[in-house]
Protein backbone atom coordinates (compact mmCIF):
# COMPACT_ATOMS: atom_id res chain seq x y z
CA UNK A 1 0.00 0.00 0.00
CA UNK A 2 2.26 2.69 -1.18
CA UNK A 3 1.10 6.85 -1.91
CA UNK A 4 0.40 5.47 -6.17
CA UNK A 5 -2.30 3.18 -4.39
CA UNK A 6 -4.16 5.69 -2.24
CA UNK A 7 -4.05 8.57 -5.29
CA UNK A 8 -5.41 5.28 -7.82
CA UNK A 9 -7.85 4.27 -5.23
CA UNK A 10 -9.25 7.98 -4.56
CA UNK A 11 -9.21 8.67 -8.25
CA UNK A 12 -11.71 5.51 -9.16
CA UNK A 13 -13.95 5.91 -6.34
CA UNK A 14 -14.72 9.87 -7.21
CA UNK A 15 -15.27 8.58 -10.72
CA UNK A 16 -17.43 6.14 -10.13
CA UNK A 17 -19.15 8.33 -7.22
CA UNK A 18 -19.81 10.45 -10.48
CA UNK A 19 -21.23 7.44 -12.44
CA UNK A 20 -23.39 6.24 -9.80
CA UNK A 21 -24.87 10.25 -9.66
CA UNK A 22 -25.97 9.99 -13.28
CA UNK A 23 -27.88 6.95 -12.87
CA UNK A 24 -29.51 8.45 -9.74
CA UNK A 25 -30.23 11.45 -11.96
CA UNK A 26 -30.76 9.72 -15.04
CA UNK A 27 -33.79 7.10 -12.71
CA UNK A 28 -35.27 10.66 -11.24
CA UNK A 29 -34.57 13.33 -13.69
CA UNK A 30 -38.68 14.51 -15.24
CA UNK A 31 -37.45 14.76 -19.12
CA UNK A 32 -34.49 13.91 -21.97
CA UNK A 33 -32.80 17.39 -21.21
CA UNK A 34 -32.45 17.06 -17.82
CA UNK A 35 -31.33 12.95 -18.13
CA UNK A 36 -28.27 14.48 -20.68
CA UNK A 37 -27.48 16.85 -18.10
CA UNK A 38 -26.52 14.48 -15.43
CA UNK A 39 -25.67 11.43 -17.77
CA UNK A 40 -23.28 13.15 -19.63
CA UNK A 41 -21.03 13.75 -16.43
CA UNK A 42 -19.38 10.65 -15.97
CA UNK A 43 -18.81 10.85 -19.79
CA UNK A 44 -15.93 13.14 -19.64
CA UNK A 45 -15.16 13.77 -16.00
CA UNK A 46 -15.87 10.52 -14.74
CA UNK A 47 -14.59 8.42 -17.34
CA UNK A 48 -11.52 10.51 -16.89
CA UNK A 49 -10.91 9.98 -12.96
CA UNK A 50 -11.34 6.49 -13.21
CA UNK A 51 -8.99 6.39 -16.30
CA UNK A 52 -6.32 8.03 -14.39
CA UNK A 53 -6.43 5.87 -11.59
CA UNK A 54 -5.87 3.27 -13.84
CA UNK A 55 -2.89 4.74 -15.61
CA UNK A 56 -1.18 5.10 -12.08
CA UNK A 57 -1.59 1.38 -11.25
CA UNK A 58 -0.35 -0.08 -14.53
CA UNK A 59 2.97 -1.85 -14.86
CA UNK A 60 3.57 -1.13 -18.86
CA UNK A 61 4.22 2.43 -19.87
CA UNK A 62 2.45 0.83 -22.99
CA UNK A 63 -0.97 0.70 -21.32
CA UNK A 64 -0.50 4.18 -19.70
CA UNK A 65 -0.51 5.32 -23.43
CA UNK A 66 -3.55 3.04 -24.33
CA UNK A 67 -5.34 4.89 -21.49
CA UNK A 68 -4.09 8.30 -22.56
CA UNK A 69 -5.77 7.27 -25.94
CA UNK A 70 -9.05 6.34 -24.66
CA UNK A 71 -8.87 9.96 -22.31
CA UNK A 72 -8.49 11.85 -25.75
CA UNK A 73 -10.91 10.03 -27.99
CA UNK A 74 -13.48 10.55 -24.80
CA UNK A 75 -13.14 13.90 -24.22
CA UNK A 76 -13.57 14.54 -28.67
CA UNK A 77 -16.29 12.15 -28.84
CA UNK A 78 -18.84 12.41 -25.44
CA UNK A 79 -19.13 16.74 -26.51
CA UNK A 80 -20.09 16.08 -29.98
CA UNK A 81 -22.22 12.63 -29.31
CA UNK A 82 -24.47 14.44 -26.17
CA UNK A 83 -24.61 17.59 -28.53
CA UNK A 84 -26.14 15.58 -31.30
CA UNK A 85 -28.71 13.44 -29.38
CA UNK A 86 -29.40 16.87 -27.75
CA UNK A 87 -30.21 18.34 -30.71
CA UNK A 88 -32.02 15.98 -32.45
CA UNK A 89 -34.53 14.83 -29.45
CA UNK A 90 -35.69 18.74 -29.59
CA UNK A 91 -36.11 18.82 -33.02
CA UNK A 92 -37.54 15.61 -33.21
CA UNK A 93 -40.37 16.93 -30.61
CA UNK A 94 -39.64 15.50 -27.31
CA UNK A 95 -41.62 16.89 -24.39
CA UNK A 96 -40.26 19.02 -22.44
CA UNK A 97 -40.87 19.07 -18.44
CA UNK A 98 -43.48 20.99 -17.16
CA UNK A 99 -40.93 22.71 -14.72
CA UNK A 100 -38.94 23.78 -17.58
CA UNK A 101 -38.72 27.75 -17.07
CA UNK A 102 -36.87 28.88 -20.08
CA UNK A 103 -36.80 27.55 -23.57
CA UNK A 104 -34.89 29.99 -25.53
CA UNK A 105 -34.69 28.01 -29.11
CA UNK A 106 -38.76 28.34 -29.08
CA UNK A 107 -38.67 31.47 -28.19
CA UNK A 108 -35.81 31.69 -31.78
CA UNK A 109 -37.84 29.95 -33.85
CA UNK A 110 -41.11 32.15 -33.20
CA UNK A 111 -39.05 35.54 -33.36
CA UNK A 112 -38.10 33.97 -37.07
CA UNK A 113 -34.23 33.85 -35.83
CA UNK A 114 -32.53 31.27 -37.76
CA UNK A 115 -29.56 29.53 -36.95
CA UNK A 116 -26.51 28.97 -39.86
CA UNK A 117 -27.62 25.74 -40.47
CA UNK A 118 -31.41 26.14 -41.04
CA UNK A 119 -30.25 29.24 -44.11
CA UNK A 120 -32.05 28.48 -47.08
CA UNK A 121 -30.45 25.43 -49.56
CA UNK A 122 -28.68 23.93 -46.86
CA UNK A 123 -30.08 20.92 -45.12
CA UNK A 124 -32.69 20.70 -47.03
CA UNK A 125 -33.90 17.12 -45.61
CA UNK A 126 -33.89 17.86 -42.43
CA UNK A 127 -37.29 18.78 -41.17
CA UNK A 128 -37.27 22.64 -40.44
CA UNK A 129 -37.77 24.62 -37.16
CA UNK A 130 -39.79 23.80 -34.13
CA UNK A 131 -43.71 24.07 -34.41
CA UNK A 132 -45.12 27.06 -32.44
CA UNK A 133 -46.71 25.27 -29.14
CA UNK A 134 -43.57 24.64 -27.40
CA UNK A 135 -43.65 28.55 -26.10
CA UNK B 1 -6.81 -2.14 -3.41
CA UNK B 2 -8.72 -5.19 -3.68
CA UNK B 3 -11.37 -3.24 -1.48
CA UNK B 4 -11.23 0.16 -3.22
CA UNK B 5 -12.05 -2.33 -6.17
CA UNK B 6 -15.14 -4.34 -4.45
CA UNK B 7 -16.36 -0.60 -3.49
CA UNK B 8 -15.68 0.54 -6.87
CA UNK B 9 -17.47 -2.51 -8.89
CA UNK B 10 -20.68 -2.28 -6.50
CA UNK B 11 -21.41 0.90 -7.15
CA UNK B 12 -20.62 0.92 -11.12
CA UNK B 13 -23.53 -2.22 -10.63
CA UNK B 14 -25.74 -0.11 -9.12
CA UNK B 15 -24.89 2.80 -11.74
CA UNK B 16 -25.58 0.15 -14.25
CA UNK B 17 -28.87 -1.00 -13.05
CA UNK B 18 -30.41 2.60 -12.76
CA UNK B 19 -29.10 3.04 -16.84
CA UNK B 20 -30.86 -0.32 -17.83
CA UNK B 21 -33.98 0.68 -15.88
CA UNK B 22 -33.81 3.88 -17.77
CA UNK B 23 -33.69 2.24 -20.80
CA UNK B 24 -36.75 -0.24 -20.44
CA UNK B 25 -38.67 2.67 -19.13
CA UNK B 26 -37.42 5.20 -21.46
CA UNK B 27 -40.57 6.87 -22.72
CA UNK B 28 -38.61 8.15 -26.13
CA UNK B 29 -35.94 6.76 -28.06
CA UNK B 30 -33.65 9.88 -27.34
CA UNK B 31 -34.18 8.42 -23.37
CA UNK B 32 -32.93 5.11 -24.84
CA UNK B 33 -29.66 6.27 -26.39
CA UNK B 34 -29.15 8.49 -23.39
CA UNK B 35 -29.17 5.68 -21.11
CA UNK B 36 -27.51 3.35 -23.30
CA UNK B 37 -24.18 5.46 -23.43
CA UNK B 38 -24.29 5.65 -19.76
CA UNK B 39 -24.21 2.22 -19.62
CA UNK B 40 -21.25 1.82 -22.17
CA UNK B 41 -19.58 4.65 -19.69
CA UNK B 42 -20.39 2.11 -16.74
CA UNK B 43 -18.73 -1.05 -19.05
CA UNK B 44 -15.89 0.92 -19.80
CA UNK B 45 -15.17 2.17 -15.99
CA UNK B 46 -15.57 -1.57 -14.82
CA UNK B 47 -13.55 -2.73 -17.23
CA UNK B 48 -10.71 0.35 -16.18
CA UNK B 49 -11.63 -0.91 -12.38
CA UNK B 50 -10.28 -4.33 -13.28
CA UNK B 51 -7.54 -3.79 -15.02
CA UNK B 52 -6.23 -1.29 -11.83
CA UNK B 53 -7.00 -4.62 -9.82
CA UNK B 54 -4.65 -6.26 -11.77
CA UNK B 55 -2.27 -3.78 -12.75
CA UNK B 56 -2.23 -5.61 -16.09
CA UNK B 57 -3.31 -3.93 -19.33
CA UNK B 58 -4.76 -7.01 -20.96
CA UNK B 59 -8.26 -5.93 -21.89
CA UNK B 60 -7.16 -2.16 -22.66
CA UNK B 61 -7.91 -2.69 -26.26
CA UNK B 62 -11.02 -3.03 -25.41
CA UNK B 63 -11.60 0.56 -23.96
CA UNK B 64 -10.59 2.10 -27.22
CA UNK B 65 -12.82 0.33 -29.37
CA UNK B 66 -15.46 0.25 -26.82
CA UNK B 67 -15.36 4.70 -26.85
CA UNK B 68 -15.30 4.59 -30.59
CA UNK B 69 -18.10 2.09 -31.02
CA UNK B 70 -20.09 4.14 -28.30
CA UNK B 71 -19.93 6.97 -30.29
CA UNK B 72 -20.17 5.76 -33.39
CA UNK B 73 -23.47 4.31 -32.54
CA UNK B 74 -24.93 7.46 -30.45
CA UNK B 75 -24.54 9.89 -33.68
CA UNK B 76 -25.93 7.46 -35.80
CA UNK B 77 -29.06 7.07 -33.37
CA UNK B 78 -29.42 11.00 -33.44
CA UNK B 79 -29.27 11.23 -37.44
CA UNK B 80 -32.13 8.42 -36.96
CA UNK B 81 -33.93 10.54 -34.72
CA UNK B 82 -33.31 13.65 -36.91
CA UNK B 83 -34.73 12.02 -39.51
CA UNK B 84 -37.83 9.95 -38.47
CA UNK B 85 -39.29 11.98 -35.38
CA UNK B 86 -40.01 10.85 -32.06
Amino acid sequence: MNVADVVAGFLILAGVALSVTAGLGLHRFPDVFARMHSATKPATLGLVLVLAGAATRMENRGDVAKLLLVIALQFLTAPVGAHMVGRAAYRAGTELSPMTSCDELARDDAAGVRGREEAPGGSSSRPGGRPDQRR
Amino acid sequence: MTAVAAVAFAGLVVAGLLCVLRLVRGPSLADRIVALDALLIVIVSGIAVDAARTGKGTYLEVLVVAALLGFVGTVNVARFIESRGA
